[in-house]
């Protein structure tokens, strides 16, 4: 310990008496009220220097790969409905209905089912910070000395690694029984995996952050990531469907994802693909701005 | 130098002020126990020392870093075992640590071989590398006392660390604890409700009641306060004689012998017996912490809250507000 300077006088407890002065404390801080700490200290926080602290970000990475691999059963099962979609709907619908001439419906829809298995990957991992919460693993995050940006991006990193493992794994099993796709397509579906899974991500852990307790899950699943899939678009064509679809779903950030997927793929979209990628970094910044947020308050709970 | 020193501390929350103007000060090197019953305010008293919760008034120095402008300089130098376990289930313990030493900011270099030292410490280097969750009670606290140690703080905040936990593991924490001490000279700021364990490890203890602390002082000297040994004698004993000693304050009959209440039962036993005739049975009932805790906690509770009500409803008021 630094530059202290008065040895404090053995003084075992007062209670509740005049306030009185600290022994200064080397004056590497700045005191918030004058001298006696008398009326109501306010809270400062801790000046922003290392807003960022890469090897609490790595570490914290590491822990959500570690947790991720380990669960393989977890791995498998998110993949279960959107193979359903993909299979039973995709070939059940026939070969006739395809929005996009010398497509199938099945090949049509692949490009959102990819962004459904991001969406399900990222927001249920979000939502999972419930469950650090429960099992108390986050106060020993809370209490470490890292910033809540460092731990907010150290948890967002971790689901963006689950959600591009999941649509590298769609993308093999796409490549394989679906639609003839080419390494540099393989690559760019890839690389918009990452802001598509970020966005999600930071959504599903400001929602999580917030929530008390693993009930609200199932209302979040069915009032938000139900809806967030179907008004995307990624099951019909937006220009064909009703307006008041087509309105709701331009507030969808799953809508520009799918679009987005669809012109990768399919050479094909809706929007071109500057309106989807301005539209996907507009939900990239509003999403960390509201996660930030978020974990500013997150509390210890007791 | 003071490990600690608060000044004036004060949480309030919408109903109840949790911790009302804690003054205190903790040298280097000592075992502060804080004992009090549940919702007297151990709790949020830490976990304001330890930056976790924001004082509503008043501030302390922590290892000569300042709680409310320093948060993560005071986390730098501290070390917490929660009251509930806090380890990461799905991560085996080496992982816990590894973790834990990164989020601290320790050299790379050092990590490693600390993890060994640790594990050794608590005695789990056989199980490192086994997921937590395959973990007894037990091993848990000791997985998080290494932890809340790996980083080498300078003072240890450890909330309830023997909750829950078997005889043996509470003996095996203890020990630990003492080790410590005598090792790295580090600064434990123990809370409790088990007297035993104040008794044994502390070197003050702090009694809080209700966001306040009411008595502070050595584990002796806080007994002496409260006063007596209990003696109980069974046989033909002569009360009159007895009454007449003068370490003797009291002597009442009770279920059939007397219990007589006297200063000093080490070195006073001794005349006691030989002045009180024929005995058959004789009890040694020293002051134990539960009775000074009684005695400075438990009447206060009792005193000014639980009489006061009248009604039925005001006393429920009441003791909702002491539980919390």
């Amino acid at each position: 310990m630094e530059g202290r300077q008065g040895t404090s006088p053995a003084c075992p407890l007062r209670m509740g008496g005049p306030a009185h002065n600290f022994p200064g404390a080397g004056g590497n801080h700045e005191r918030v009220s004058s001298p006696g700490y008398a009326g109501e200290v306010l809270w400062r926080p801790e000046p922003v220097k290392p807003m960022l602290n890469l090897n609490a970000v790595y570490a914290l990475l590491l822990r959500e790969a570690k947790i991720f691999f380990r669960e393989k059963e977890r791995i498998i099962s998110i993949l279960i409905s959107p193979l359903l979609f993909l299979f039973v709907m995709g070939k059940g619908m026939g070969t006739g209905t395809s929005p996009v001439p010398g497509y199938t419906y099945q090949q049509f829809i692949f490009p959102g089912i990819m962004a459904m298995v991001i969406l399900f990957t990222s927001i249920t991992y979000g939502l999972y910070i419930i469950w650090d919460k429960r099992l108390d693993f986050l106060k020993e995050v809370l209490a470490a000395p890292i910033s809540r940006a460092t731990l907010f991006v150290g948890k967002s990193l971790g689901g963006m690694l689950g959600a591009i493992i999941e649509t590298l794994l769609l993308v093999l099993i796409g490549a394989l029984f679906i639609i003839p796709l080419n390494p540099l397509k393989v690559l760019l579906c890839l690389a918009a995996a990452f802001p598509v899974s970020y966005m999600i991500t930071n959504l599903g852990l400001t929602i999580g952050a917030k929530m008390k307790s693993m009930e609200g899950f199932g209302l979040v699943m069915s009032f938000l990531t139900w809806p967030l899939f179907f008004f995307s678009g990624a099951l019909f064509d937006l220009g064909a469907a009703a307006p008041y679809i087509r309105a709701i779903s331009l507030f969808d950030p799953i809508t520009y994802a799918v679009d987005l997927f669809r012109i990768i793929m399919l050479g094909s979209g809706y929007f071109s693909v500057w309106t989807d990628l301005g539209a996907i970094a507009v939900f990239c910044l509003a999403s960390t701005a509201a996660g930030v947020a978020a974990f500013g308050k997150l509390q210890q709970e007791k | 130098m003071a490990a600690i020193k608060t000044d004036n501390l004060i949480k309030r929350y919408t109903e109840v002020t949790a911790v009302d103007g804690v003054s205190l000060e903790i040298p280097e090197g000592e075992v502060f126990g804080l004992l009090g019953p549940n919702g007297a305010g151990k709790t949020t008293l830490i976990s304001m020392l330890a930056t976790l919760v924001r004082p509503t008034s008043g501030t302390a120095l922590v290892a000569g870093r300042d709680i409310n402008t320093q948060p993560l300089e005071v986390r730098r130098n501290i070390g917490i075992v929660f009251q509930e376990p806090s380890v990461d289930d799905l991560l085996t313990a080496r992982e816990n640590l590894y973790l834990h030493s990164m989020l601290y900011g320790m050299p790379r270099a050092e990590i490693s071989p600390e993890i060994e030292k640790m594990l050794a410490l608590v005695k789990l280097s056989d199980r490192a590398d086994s997921l937590v969750k395959t973990y007894s009670g037990g091993m848990r606290r000791r997985l998080e006392i290494a932890r809340g140690l790996i980083h080498s703080p300078k003072i240890l905040f450890l909330d309830e660390p023997t909750l829950g936990l078997d005889p043996a593991s509470r003996k095996a924490v203890w020990s630990h604890i003492r080790d410590l001490k005598a090792a790295h000279n580090t600064t434990i700021i123990l809370t409790t409700h088990y007297m035993e364990e104040a008794d044994s490890l502390a070197d003050r203890i702090g009694i809080i009641n209700k966001g306040r602390i009411i008595e502070l002082d050595t584990p002796a000297a806080l007994k002496k306060k409260v006063g007596q040994d209990l003696v109980f004698l069974k046989g033909a004993i002569d009360e009159t004689t007895l009454r007449a000693l003068p370490f003797v304050n009291s002597v009442e009959r009770e279920n059939g012998r007397y219990k007589i209440g006297i200063t000093n039962s080490g070195a006073n036993l001794q005349a006691l017996l030989n002045a009180g005739g024929r005995i058959d049975e004789v009890e040694v009932r020293r002051v134990t912490l539960d009775d000074v805790f009684l005695k400075f906690a438990g009447q206060q509770i009792s005193d000014d809250a639980e009489e006061k009500a009248e009604g039925i409803f005001e006393r429920i008021a009441v003791n909702r507000t002491i539980r919390k």
